[in-house]
C-alpha cells in the first residue's frame, strides 16, 4: 500500500506540474458561468408561464431537467479527465520507457495499477462532486429549487467516473494510448446511447429496447449510476411532475435498486483483477 | 564466490521467433561481465528477463536482491529535476540514503551541477548519466546496464568506466550489455557473446583472443614471426642478436576482441 501511495502521489504531482488542474479548473469555471447564464434564462422564462400545466410543477421539472443536463456535462467532463489521466498508464508509459525503471525497484505490477487508479478515481471523483454541488447551488440561486437527494447523486457520479477510470486503466494494459482513448469514449457513448434507447423504449412501450438498455446499463454501470443519480434528484417527487422529468433529454431517470452499489464494487474488482492479470503476463 | 546473477537454460519465444534458445550465464559478486552480440541477438531480452520485465518461456533466473537496472530505451518524466528523479526512486526502493546518497550518485556520474535541472532540459547524454545514477540507488549488489554509454561522449564514457571499476572494487556485480567492444575489453573481467539467441562464446578477453605471432623491430626493418607465441619471444631475440641484428622493439600480437567477436558471431 505504501508503494501504491507513492505512485498515486506521483501521478497527482505530475498533473499539478503539467497544469492539468489549472486548465481543468479554468474550463470548469467557464462551464459553470455558462450554466448559470442558461439557468437564469430558463427560470426567467418559466416564471413567465401564463398558463401552468395542471399537475405539473414547472419549477421542479425545469430544475431537475437543467440540473440533469449539468450532471450529463459533469459526467462528460469527469470522463475526459479520467481518460486522459489513465489512457497511457501502462502500454503508453512502457513504450515511452517510463515504466521499466519503476517496475524493477521492484514494484508489483498490480501496485502500479492500484496507485494509478487511486489517483485518477480520487481526482475525478472529487472533481465531479464539486462541479455537481456548484451546479446545484447555481440552480437553487436562480430557481429556489433543491433536489430531493444531494449526497447520493454526487456519490453516484463519483462512482461513475471511477468506473471509467478503471476501464481506461484496464484498456491501457492492452491498447496503445490513442486506441484506448477512442475505445473508452466509444464505450461512454454506447452507454449514453443505451440510456436514450431505453427512454425511447419506455415511451414506445418497446420491451426489446427496454431490455437492451437495461443490459447495457449493467454491462457499463457508469450509465446505470448516471440514471440512478438522475432519479435521485427527484426521488420524492410523484405524479405528472415525475413523469415529465422521466422524459428528460439525457436518458431515463431509473433507480437501479439496492444491488447497484454491490454490483459497482464487484465490477470494479473484476475490471481491476482482469487488468492486473493481463499486466502480469505482459512483456515489457 | 556467490553468484549475483544465475541464468539457467533461459528460453524465450515471441510467436514463431526464438529470441533465446537456452542461454545459461552467471555473474559473480564483484565481477564485471560484458554481454556482446549483434542487433537482435537476444541480449536485451536476457537482461529484461533477469530483472523481471519479460517472462521467460522456459528456464530460470536467480538474482541477489533487487537489481539496479538501466534500460536501453528509457525515459524519466521530463517535469522532474535530477534530484527529484532520484528522490522518487529512493522512495520506491525504500532507500534511506536521503540527500547524501543523491548528492553522492550525482557526483559519481558527473551531474552534481545539474541536480536542480529538469530532465526535459537535459541532453541525451546527461539523461543517460542520470539513468546510471538511478540504477545505483539503494546500493544494489547487481547492476544490469543495457547500453549505458551509447549516448555519452568520450569523457562521459571514461567517467562511467571508472565508476564501473569502483563498483567492482566494492563487490558489485555488473552485467554490461554494450556494442562498444573496446569499452567491454577495457573494463570487463569476462565476456559472453550471444548470437541468434545462443551463447556462442564466453571467457576472459584474453581467453577469447588468439595468439597472432611476434613482431620484432630491428635495424633492418620489421621482422614477423606469425607462428610464434609469447614464450618464444626471448629465443627469437637471442637468435637475432646472435645473428648480428640490433633489436629495438618486440611486440607479442594477439587477435583483438573484435576479431574474436566477429568470428564467434559468424561474420569474420
Amino acid at each position: 500500500m505504501r508503494e501504491a501511495g507513492i505512485i498515486a502521489g506521483f501521478a497527482l504531482r505530475e498533473s499539478l506540474r503539467r497544469r492539468v488542474f489549472l486548465v481543468v479548473g479554468l474550463l470548469t469555471v467557464a462551464f459553470l458561468v455558462l450554466y448559470g447564464l442558461g439557468t437564469w434564462q430558463l427560470f426567467d422564462t418559466v416564471g413567465n408561464f401564463d398558463t401552468p400545466i395542471k399537475g405539473v410543477d414547472a419549477k421542479i421539472v425545469a430544475g431537475a431537467t437543467i440540473l440533469g443536463l449539468a450532471m450529463f456535462a459533469t459526467l462528460f467532463l469527469g470522463t475526459i479527465l479520467a481518460v486522459f489521466l489513465t489512457l497511457g498508464a501502462v502500454r503508453g508509459d512502457a513504450e515511452r520507457g517510463l515504466l521499466q525503471p519503476i517496475l524493477v525497484r521492484p514494484l508489483r505490477r498490480r501496485t502500479v495499477l492500484l496507485g494509478r487508479f487511486a489517483a485518477a478515481a480520487g481526482v475525478c471523483g472529487v472533481y465531479v462532486i464539486l462541479v455537481f454541488l456548484a451546479a446545484t447551488v447555481i440552480t437553487r440561486a436562480f430557481s429556489g429549487w433543491w433536489p430531493d437527494r444531494l449526497a447520493v447523486p454526487a456519490l453516484q457520479l463519483a462512482a461513475a467516473v471511477a468506473i471509467i477510470a478503471a476501464l481506461s486503466l484496464g484498456g491501457s494494459v492492452l491498447l496503445a494510448s490513442t486506441a484506448n482513448g477512442i475505445a473508452i469514449f466509444m464505450l461512454f457513448g454506447a452507454g449514453l446511447t443505451a440510456g436514450l434507447l431505453g427512454q425511447i423504449g419506455n415511451a414506445l412501450g418497446s420491451d426489446t429496447l427496454d431490455h437492451v438498455s437495461t443490459a447495457v446499463s449493467w454491462a457499463l454501470p457508469f450509465e446505470a449510476l448516471y440514471q440512478a443519480a438522475l432519479s435521485a434528484l427527484t426521488q420524492d417527487t410523484v405524479g405528472f411532475t415525475r413523469l415529465a422529468i422521466q422524459l428528460g433529454p439525457f436518458g431515463g431517470a431509473q433507480s437501479a435498486g439496492p444491488l447497484l452499489w454491490p454490483f459497482v464494487l464487484a465490477y470494479l474488482l473484476a475490471v481491476g483483477g482482469a487488468a492486473a492479470a493481463a499486466f502480469a503476463r505482459r512483456d515489457l | 564466490m556467490a553468484a549475483a546473477l544465475e541464468a539457467s537454460d533461459v528460453r524465450k519465444t515471441y510467436g514463431s521467433v526464438e529470441a533465446l534458445k537456452g542461454v545459461s550465464l552467471s555473474v559473480e559478486e564483484g565481477e564485471l561481465v560484458g554481454l556482446l552480440g549483434p542487433n537482435g541477438a537476444g541480449k536485451s531480452t536476457l537482461v529484461k528477463i533477469a530483472c523481471g520485465l519479460v517472462r521467460p518461456t522456459a528456464g530460470t533466473t536467480r538474482i541477489a536482491g533487487a537489481p539496479g537496472y538501466l534500460a536501453e530505451l528509457f525515459r524519466f518524466p521530463d517535469w522532474l529535476t535530477a534530484d527529484e528523479t532520484l528522490g522518487f526512486h529512493q522512495r520506491l526502493a525504500s532507500s534511506d540514503g536521503g540527500e547524501r546518497e543523491r548528492a553522492r550518485l550525482l557526483e559519481a556520474v558527473g551531474l552534481a551541477e545539474a541536480c536542480a535541472r529538469r530532465v526535459g532540459e537535459m541532453s541525451k547524454g546527461m539523461q543517460q548519466r542520470l539513468g546510471i545514477a538511478q540504477a545505483m540507488i539503494g546500493s544494489p549488489r547487481l547492476l544490469l546496464l543495457d547500453e549505458p554509454t551509447s549516448a555519452l561522449d568520450p569523457a562521459g564514457r571514461r567517467t562511467v568506466r571508472r565508476l564501473l571499476e569502483d563498483l567492482r572494487g566494492q563487490g558489485v556485480a555488473v552485467l554490461l550489455n554494450s556494442h562498444l567492444l573496446s569499452e567491454v575489453e577495457l573494463v570487463c573481467d569476462r565476456v559472453a557473446i550471444i548470437a541468434r539467441g545462443e551463447l556462442v562464446a564466453a571467457g576472459t578477453p584474453d581467453q577469447l583472443s588468439r595468439p597472432g605471432g611476434v613482431e620484432v623491430e630491428t635495424a633492418g626493418g620489421t621482422r614477423m614471426f606469425p607462428e610464434a607465441r609469447r614464450e618464444d619471444a626471448p629465443a627469437i631475440v637471442r637468435d637475432l642478436v646472435a645473428a648480428g641484428e640490433d633489436v629495438y622493439e618486440v611486440r607479442v600480437l594477439r587477435s583483438s576482441l573484435e576479431d574474436a567477436y566477429l568470428e564467434a558471431v559468424g561474420e569474420a
